[in-house]
């Protein structure tokens, strides 16, 4: 692939980095962005017609569960990376609740093997805060890091024990490492599966309390406080944690916060109906969660969308509803979700979404990613941005097809995915 | 009453059914009252019909409930408890219910401790289901059995104070009561410890009392609901003797009563937990009579759904 060329022409190009919004040409050369300009001449004959599209920075998913290795029957680094170029994603963080976790240099060295054999996308790996993510023994996160580890985080659990979450922040602040912190108390939680309140009342069934979340979010606060480490908190779902974040944010703790399409535009009554696909830990909130999260994002207290990419099998979810897993795919909905939800709303224009789905998480995991400057990989996604499409289980790619999604009308369809300046999505 | 169609293959809830649907059940009970009186106790309304009484919990008052009034609607009763059958090797709910559509079965009566259960069973067979309890979430012939028997006693439902006693938050009957009643404009009240109140019941039309003498107060009818202590809810359970004591329905405190209170229970009684023998033996007793108007309850609803289900297209 000497020389190869690929030219943009016409779209309107977002690129936050640069804080550009207009219609421009983007060269690419050799897998890099080589120009950035108005009516770039036809150096190649692969021209892409971007013509009233959207140009965007690739988006930069940092919740991602893939699953592989250990449970590839829900998904798997192949059809994962496949799913995320669908919905725009060029690079995505690897959740480390694998089977094994991403505990140990070797687990994260296997990964790395299957991410260069059958990756369609850029991975970047999350490694375990502690050992089986058991909560129990810190792992060795110098060597993590050295594997190539870009954060650390327990997803899927909270580190319950004080203290070792105090030294596993001290460690992350020397050792210059990320911490994403899993809100969840599970003893507040008591084994609920929705929102406590109304709906769990109507349903029958044991509730979560958004005190689970928010009590769980004030301790990791304190302790990055306390600590002085960097913290990213990981799928924010309720109104008191975005209270409690900007609280610190104000304090000058180091701390950066996601939400996820499903907290902005879906509130509790989904659940009604006992739909499986709507079970979610954090579970969908109450109406006015739902407004505070949105009203977060638009004020800068939550800096990332990210999917929580959470693939279950069909059986795993066709089943009674307490006894389902958690969680709702997302890597192709995102995208989509976003810009019918808060772009088409005006809640944010498309720069602030290119910060929040592209940029920002590419700055809190240190990657040199979604920013549409020369020089650098040409990860870029075109997108028609009034197209409309019906969510439906056909369409899906990823192995799994629990998405809460499912046949929700959503605007805006990517057209092209390009990783590295190959084209690897196309409509 | 004016004319009201019964187009639903299951009954599920009380939730989803409008007022006119309640009445309609009501109605078609009243007349399948009086088969239960007769010397042979049979009509032929679903001769022909297989009905499966598929039983995840041990039940015995609603399973034998459900195969009297089916059998008085010469229905042909398979009973599955399901503690012994192939669930113990695993079978899914929708692959067993998918087995007993295709024996040609014709509705399903499913008893099961998750909640949604029988809806997630309707969505995925074609026959009929009739939710018999569903985790905390609804038991809707208990609730109906529970109305009819406040209509036929005071003559109406509208505008009674309806009181109910008990662990609400736990409680299948207390929810779909609380729908049926409230649907029917009656006005209802939930008396429980705090920690046994479900947060935001008020929106579903209840009003919320500690104070069982308050509950009682001018209530035209106290439904006492069993306390289940062998539930694993820890702390939230007060000691028995205790529970009795302030929230037990005693002869003494239906002295503040009114004096034709009724007092409900839907069964199996904790004789000195919740209601005293005294209580449940005596005059304002309807407890033996909810029984009895059970069976007319749940032959007008297998009947109603069987029908709907025939005339689907």
């Amino acid at each position: 692939m000497k020389n190869h060329k690929l030219l943009i022409k016409n779209g309107r190009v977002i690129d936050p980095a640069s804080n550009r919004d207009e219609v421009l040409d983007i060269l690419v050369e050799n897998g890099r962005i080589s120009k950035v300009a108005k009516d770039i001449k036809n150096e190649t004959k692969e021209i892409l017609d971007a013509t009233g599209k959207i140009v965007l920075p690739g988006l930069v998913d940092m919740h991602v569960h893939l699953r592989e290795p250990g449970r590839e029957d829900k998904e798997s680094v192949a059809t994962g990376t496949r799913a995320a170029l669908k919905g725009g994603v060029t690079s995505v963080l690897a959740m480390p609740n694998t089977q094994p976790a991403m505990d140990d240099p070797g687990h994260v060295k296997l990964l790395k093997e299957i991410i260069k054999q059958t990756a369609a996308a850029n991975v970047f790996i999350a490694g375990a805060i502690t050992k089986e993510r058991l909560g129990q023994e810190l792992t060795d996160t110098a060597k993590l890091k050295k594997e190539g580890v870009v954060a650390v985080t327990d997803d899927g659990s909270s580190v319950d024990n004080d203290d070792l979450m105090l030294r596993a922040l001290k460690k992350a602040r020397s050792q210059g490492v990320l911490v994403v912190c899993h809100c969840e108390d599970k003893v507040l939680a008591a084994g609920g599966v929705v929102n406590l309140g109304l709906t769990s009342t109507r349903l029958g069934l044991r509730g979560i309390s958004k005190e689970s979340e928010y009590r769980r979010l004030d301790r990791d606060l304190r302790l990055a406080d306390r600590s002085g480490a960097t913290v990213h908190i990981a799928h924010v779902s309720c109104k008191e944690s975005v209270g409690l974040i900007a609280q610190a944010k104000k304090k000058g703790i180091k701390v950066t916060a996601e939400t996820c399409p499903h907290y902005f535009s879906l509130s509790e009554e989904a659940v009604l109906g006992y739909d499986t696909n709507m079970k979610i830990n954090p579970p969908l909130r109450g109406k006015e969660d739902v407004i505070a999260i949105r009203q977060g994002l638009v004020n800068g207290i939550i800096d990332v969308i990210s999917s929580d990419h959470a693939p279950h099998t069909e059986n795993e979810k066709d089943i009674e509803f307490e006894r389902a897993e958690f969680g709702t795919v997302g890597l192709e909905t995102m995208l989509a979700v976003a810009i019918t939800y808060l772009v088409d709303s005006g809640l944010l224009d498309w720069l602030g979404l290119a910060r929040k789905a592209c940029l920002n998480p590419a700055k809190i995991l240190g990657i040199d990613k979604g920013t549409l400057n020369i020089g650098k990989d040409a990860d870029i996604v075109i997108l028609a941005p009034d197209k409309e499409w019906t969510v439906d289980r056909q369409g899906l790619v990823s192995k799994s097809k629990n998405s809460a999604f499912l046949g929700c009308r959503l605007k805006g369809v990517v057209e092209y995915t390009l990783c590295a300046g190959k084209i690897a999505y196309k409509k | 009453m004016s004319e009201t169609a019964w187009m639903r293959k299951d009954l599920l809830g009380l939730e989803d059914l409008s007022r006119e649907e309640i009445e309609l059940i009501l109605a078609t009970a009243e007349s399948f009252k009086e088969v239960s009186t007769r010397e042979i106790k049979k009509v032929p309304a679903l001769r022909g019909k297989t009905v499966v009484n598929l039983f995840y919990e041990p039940s015995t008052r609603t399973r034998v409930s459900f195969e009297v009034a089916a059998k008085r609607l010469s229905a042909d009763v398979i009973n599955i408890a399901a503690q012994e059958s192939s669930v113990r090797k695993g079978e899914t709910l929708i692959d067993t219910g998918s087995n007993i559509e295709a024996l040609k079965a014709d509705i399903i009566v499913v008893r099961h401790s998750a909640s949604g259960a029988a809806a997630m069973l309707a969505r995925n067979v074609s026959i009929s289901v009739v939710n018999a309890g569903d985790g905390w979430h609804e038991h809707p012939t208990q609730a109906l059995l529970d109305i009819f028997t406040l209509k036929e006693k005071l003559g109406r439902v509208e505008g009674l104070k309806v009181s109910i006693v008990g662990d609400i938050a736990h409680s299948r009957v207390a929810r779909s009561n609380v729908w049926g009643l409230t649907k029917l404009g009656a006005q209802v009240m939930v008396c429980a410890p705090k920690l046994l109140i479900p947060p935001e019941i008020e929106q579903m039309g209840a009003r919320i009392t500690y104070d069982i003498d308050e509950a009682i107060q001018d209530a035209d009818a106290v439904n006492v609901l069993r306390m289940q202590f062998e539930r694993d809810e820890g702390a939230a359970f007060p000691e028995k003797l205790e529970y009795f004591r302030n929230f037990g329905i005693t002869q003494d405190r239906l002295k503040k009563a009114k004096s034709n209170i009724l007092v409900m229970h839907p069964g199996p009684i904790n004789r000195g937990i919740e209601i005293s023998s005294e209580v449940a033996d005596g005059l304002n007793s309807v407890i033996l009579e909810q029984v009895t108007n059970g069976i007319a309850v749940r032959m007008a609803v297998l009947f109603l759904v069987a029908r709907a289900h025939d005339e689907k297209p």
